[in-house]
């Protein structure tokens, strides 16, 4: 995934001071590289449709970014999988730092991926309704899709504020896991729901909009593969990164931490035996 | 376990039956949102009773909504929570308790928004075993869930304006289910009813499984 | 070490409790004498160091032990809505407890007819945490964690507080309390350990309680 799980009970002797690394700076610069590529690609050498003309150029964008998030959310849930795995009671001694340690892994993974996820749900549904600004002459149609991707997007966002509220680290992991999990467990169910709500009420006329279901092939499949592939790579550049902010703040609160005993271990001799009276 | 699960839920039915927070708090909010809703609409009859399905459930879900509230802050206060947790009741007990007692007073909730539909916007019944059938399935999942999110954020700062957030998306399929139902139940729609009343069921059947799954790493902790 | 949303309150305390003895924790506001009869219940998590409570490794586990304790904080955990008579019946289910040991623990506290049928939060705080310690002698729990246990009561009650932690030690549990109190014989008479900073600052160590009948 995005950094070994393996437990280093070895303490760094000098915290890192910065996200970068060869491997970030490796795979940015193919990101940019790809990201321009796709950018002739998608605006130029690809064809405008027969019958949506250049706003179909939207797709590449469109697409790729709900299965890039789809893949951070998927992410996430296995990552609150591990977390209520390592956290569950009865781990103690060294195997429950260990435990400890993963578990933090694994919270952060959660939390830098459903990041992703919701940021690119963004990009869906704001290429998605100017798409359909263009094809539909409106910003949004109540189709099964896009409700399900707003019912997604907002989740999501819950599950973010859930994360921002400051408790203790171990309860809020747990607390956000079983969140994303019951998040993931819901998501075929809004899913069918939806979309037997529009097919019954409403004749399914969007195949033309965006995600719609037709077949794109030559140029345009190969561009929108091309495409998936330079977001896959975009977002585990920037999920790095977020990993490692993550992490860095962690290792910041733990300095202060110690700072903050030697403190606490001060006020133990400044005062002496306190009669408190 | 039926014995902590009936212990926890007779507790809350006492609390409310001596606060009647649901019934002089909850119950007239909810009607309130009827008569809102009457505004929004001109008073538009038709239109009214169009959207008198969808208006129940909608109301009734803001109903749930402050009722989890309700039911996990007279938790929080004075360390209520830690004393079930010293009596050594299971997490899963003190989940399904709450969820019982939340579902009775919303159960009496839905009722007096019924009553309201009936008055307010002179709703006729079709199919009374249909509507009957997917108010009971609605009104658990909604219960179920908000005892969930409920525990989720029992105890946080800003938990009060967290909770929505978080509970109306996840409520959304039983929102539209029940909205569905209620259409063919009350004659404004032909829709599959039964259909739509058997999601309802499933929804609940999910919601279930996930609250067993999900009581012991919620309650144990924090 | 103890952490309350970040802020070590326990910096490293060094202490071990016989069963059957009497502590009194002391110390000026701030010191963590909170902190650790709440961690020693289980509802703080503890980081970095070994603690163990009646027998059950708090740090791997801070579950199992959860129900043998009793624990008064300095809020009452009693339910404001309900009458007295209401939660003194919800306790007794909670601990399977009898409907006279019930009365008995509210005779203790002079809780009678008139007041059962009062509601809790239009009690004044002593009278709150009369009904709290009735509670907890419902709970017969084998530790107790008690925090100030003395304030706000009246002298009545402080007598029936003192006899019932008597008698708890006498059946054999231990009891622990942070209190500011000096002048009552039974306080006296613990073993008086004295925190600073997070950590224990003067301890006479285990059997230093006189025994007082």
């Amino acid at each position: 995934m995005i950094e070994t799980p393996e437990p280093d009970l070895r303490r760094q002797a000098q915290p890192p001071s910065m996200t970068g690394s060869v491997a970030t700076r490796v795979l940015g610069s193919i990101g940019l590289a790809a990201a321009a590529v796709m950018a002739i690609l998608a605006l130029w050498i690809s064809p405008a449709d027969a019958v949506q003309g250049d706003a179909v150029r939207l797709m590449y964008v469109h697409v790729p970014s709900i299965w890039v998030a789809y893949g951070g959310f998927a992410l996430t849930a296995f990552a609150s999988m591990r977390v209520l795995w390592r956290t569950r009671g009865g781990i103690g001694g060294t195997e429950g730092v260990i435990a400890d340690r993963q578990a933090r892994h694994w919270d952060r993974v959660a939390g830098a991926a459903a990041e992703l996820g919701v940021m690119f749900t963004a990009l869906t549904l704001v290429t998605g309704s100017l798409w359909g600004k263009v094809t539909w002459g409106s910003y949004w149609q109540w189709d099964a899709r896009l409700t399900t991707t707003v019912l997604l997007f907002v989740t999501y966002l819950g599950y973010l504020a859930l994360r921002r509220l400051p408790t203790e680290s171990r309860a809020r992991a747990r607390r956000s896991a079983v969140m994303a999990l019951i998040a993931v467990v819901n998501l075929p169910i809004v899913h069918y729901s939806v979309d037997w709500w529009r097919t019954l009420h409403q004749e399914a006329s969007l195949s033309l909009g965006p995600g719609g279901d037709r077949n794109y092939t030559g140029e345009m499949y190969w561009t929108l593969l091309y495409s998936w592939a330079t977001f896959t790579v975009v977002a585990l550049w920037i999920g790095m990164h977020r990993y490692r902010v993550l992490r860095l703040e962690e290792l910041a609160e733990e300095a202060a931490l110690e700072e903050l005993l030697s403190v606490r271990r001060g006020e133990h001799s400044s005062e002496p035996s306190e009669s408190d009276r | 376990m039926w014995r902590e699960i009936w212990l926890i839920c007779r507790k809350d039915l006492t609390v409310e039956r001596r606060a009647r927070v649901t019934l002089i708090q909850i119950v007239p909010t909810v009607l309130l949102i009827l008569v809102v809703f009457a505004f929004a609409f001109d008073a538009n009859p038709s239109l009214l009773g169009a959207g008198a399905g969808g208006l129940f459930w909608v109301a009734v879900l803001f109903g749930t909504v402050l009722g989890a509230k309700r039911s996990f802050d007279i938790e929080a206060e004075g360390g209520n929570l830690d004393a079930l947790r010293l009596g050594g009741l299971s997490p899963a007990a003190i989940l399904w308790g709450k969820a019982a007692a939340l579902a009775i007073q919303m159960a009496a909730v839905a009722l007096c928004t019924a009553a309201g539909l009936v008055v307010l916007f002179s709703v006729t019944v079709s199919d009374w075993l249909l509507l009957v059938t997917a108010a009971v399935c609605g009104t658990a999942a909604f219960s179920i869930c908000g005892c969930l999110y409920g525990a989720m954020t029992v105890g946080l700062r800003s938990a009060d304006t967290l909770l929505p957030l978080l509970l109306i998306p996840v409520a959304a399929p039983v929102l539209l289910a029940g909205t569905r139902a209620f259409d063919v139940a009350l004659g404004t729609s032909a829709d599959q009813g039964w259909s739509w009343t058997a999601l309802l069921a499933v929804v609940l059947v999910t919601y279930v499984a996930v609250g067993w799954a999900a009581a012991g790493p919620l309650l144990e902790d924090a | 070490m103890a952490l309350l949303d970040r802020f070590p309150a326990l910096a490293g305390v060094d202490l071990s409790v016989e069963s059957g003895e009497m502590v009194c924790l002391r110390g000026p506001n701030g010191a963590g004498k909170t902190t650790l009869l709440r961690a020693c219940a289980g509802l703080v998590p503890v980081r970095g160091s070994r603690a163990e409570v009646l027998g059950y490794d708090v740090v791997a586990d801070r579950r199992s032990v959860r129900r043998h304790i009793g624990m008064l904080g300095h809020r009452a955990p009693l339910y404001r809505d309900l009458r007295v008579d209401d939660q003194l019946r919800h306790c007794a289910a909670l601990h399977r407890a009898s409907d006279a040991e019930a009365s008995t623990a509210a005779e203790r506290f002079s809780l009678d007819g008139r007041l059962m049928e009062v509601a809790i939060r239009r009690l004044s705080e002593g009278q709150q945490r009369r009904v709290a310690l009735a509670c907890l002698t419902i709970a017969r729990p084998q530790l107790w964690l008690l925090d100030e246990p003395h304030a706000g009561l009246d002298c009545a009650s402080r007598d029936a507080l003192d006899d019932l932690l008597g008698d708890a030690v006498a059946a054999g549990a231990t009891v622990m309390f942070a209190t500011h109190e000096t002048g009552r014989a039974r306080v006296a008479a613990a073993r008086q350990v004295t925190l600073a900073g997070g950590r224990v600052s003067a301890d006479p160590g285990v059997g230093s309680s006189d025994d007082v009948a």
